[in-house]
């Protein structure tokens, strides 16, 4: 079951994507920005993480999962750090996927040619 | 002089009236549809990722961060071998907003960029569109998280 929800939501925050790319003057840079910042107040009021859920990763692949991603770390820091959680959550959580995206970036920048 | 501003004004309204005339409109539901199969397809690898690790012992929580490790590296080979261009021209957002699109925008300009240099070409271009994601994502998520601390005190 999951399979299917992971489709759908998966597809349907790619259509909002599409959607506020079309209908208004952004580019697709400001969208990536715009739904890490909704995912973060999602995940803040809690219901993000009910879409991971339902979900899997229909809600974790597309961008919004990411905030989602941040804002989870900072909460659970800021229960066993106190106040310094909020500087050391986010990035904590995100550790893995940011190392790894800056080191596959690096790795395939330099192995690959682009094609002109 | 005066009047003549006017004039370039009016003339410069006419201009834009009729380049929006002109521009050819967004075909609105072709792109979400693409959109919608292109994103969908790729989340269902990214679960599809997911399931694999968890039938090697791994909770639902916990197979989450390597399947994001195991996209972004799809991502960034897909890019690399210029494959991923395709998906985004087909699929809009759909190819840019699933987390292989951010790896994509990473090696994209990195690698575009190459000439420039390894420090201030590849280095430094590796974060054109990751560099904003990931400063305004850390700050909704500190200033969310700060609001949640002070309403719930910290509960």
């Amino acid at each position: 079951m999951i399979f299917l929800w992971a489709f759908i939501i998966g597809g349907l925050l790619c259509v909002v994507a599409q959607l506020t790319l079309d209908l208004f003057p952004l580019t697709p840079a400001h969208i990536l920005v715009l739904f890490v910042v909704i995912g973060a107040i999602l995940g803040g009021v809690g219901l993000y993480g009910k879409l991971v859920a339902v979900a899997g990763a229909g809600a974790s692949v597309p961008l919004t999962g990411f905030g989602y991603t941040l804002v989870t770390g900072v909460g659970e820091a800021v229960k066993t750090k106190g106040v310094l959680g909020l500087l050391t959550g986010g990035l904590t959580a995100a550790a893995g996927g940011i190392k790894a995206a800056v080191l596959f970036g690096l790795a395939a920048s330099l192995v690959f040619k682009p094609k002109i | 002089m005066a009047s003549q501003a006017k004039q370039g004004s009016q003339k410069m309204q006419e201009y834009q009236d009729m380049a929006s005339q002109m521009r050819p409109r967004k075909p609105l539901l072709k792109n979400a549809l693409w959109a919608f199969f292109v994103g969908g397809l790729i989340s269902e690898v990214g679960q599809g990722v997911e399931w694999f690790f968890m039938q090697h012992g791994l909770s639902a929580k916990e197979a989450t961060p390597p399947m994001t490790v195991v996209m972004i590296g799809l991502g960034a080979l897909l890019t690399g071998l210029g494959w991923y261009d395709r998906v985004v021209k087909h699929g809009g957002m759909g190819g840019s907003l699933p987390i292989t699109g951010f790896a994509n925008s990473m090696v994209a300009p990195a690698m575009e960029f190459r000439t420039e240099g390894l420090v201030l070409g590849v280095g430094a271009k590796l974060f054109t569109v990751a560099g904003p994601v990931l400063a305004y994502g850390l700050a909704a998520a500190f200033v969310v998280g700060l609001l949640r601390l002070l309403i719930t005190g910290g509960a």
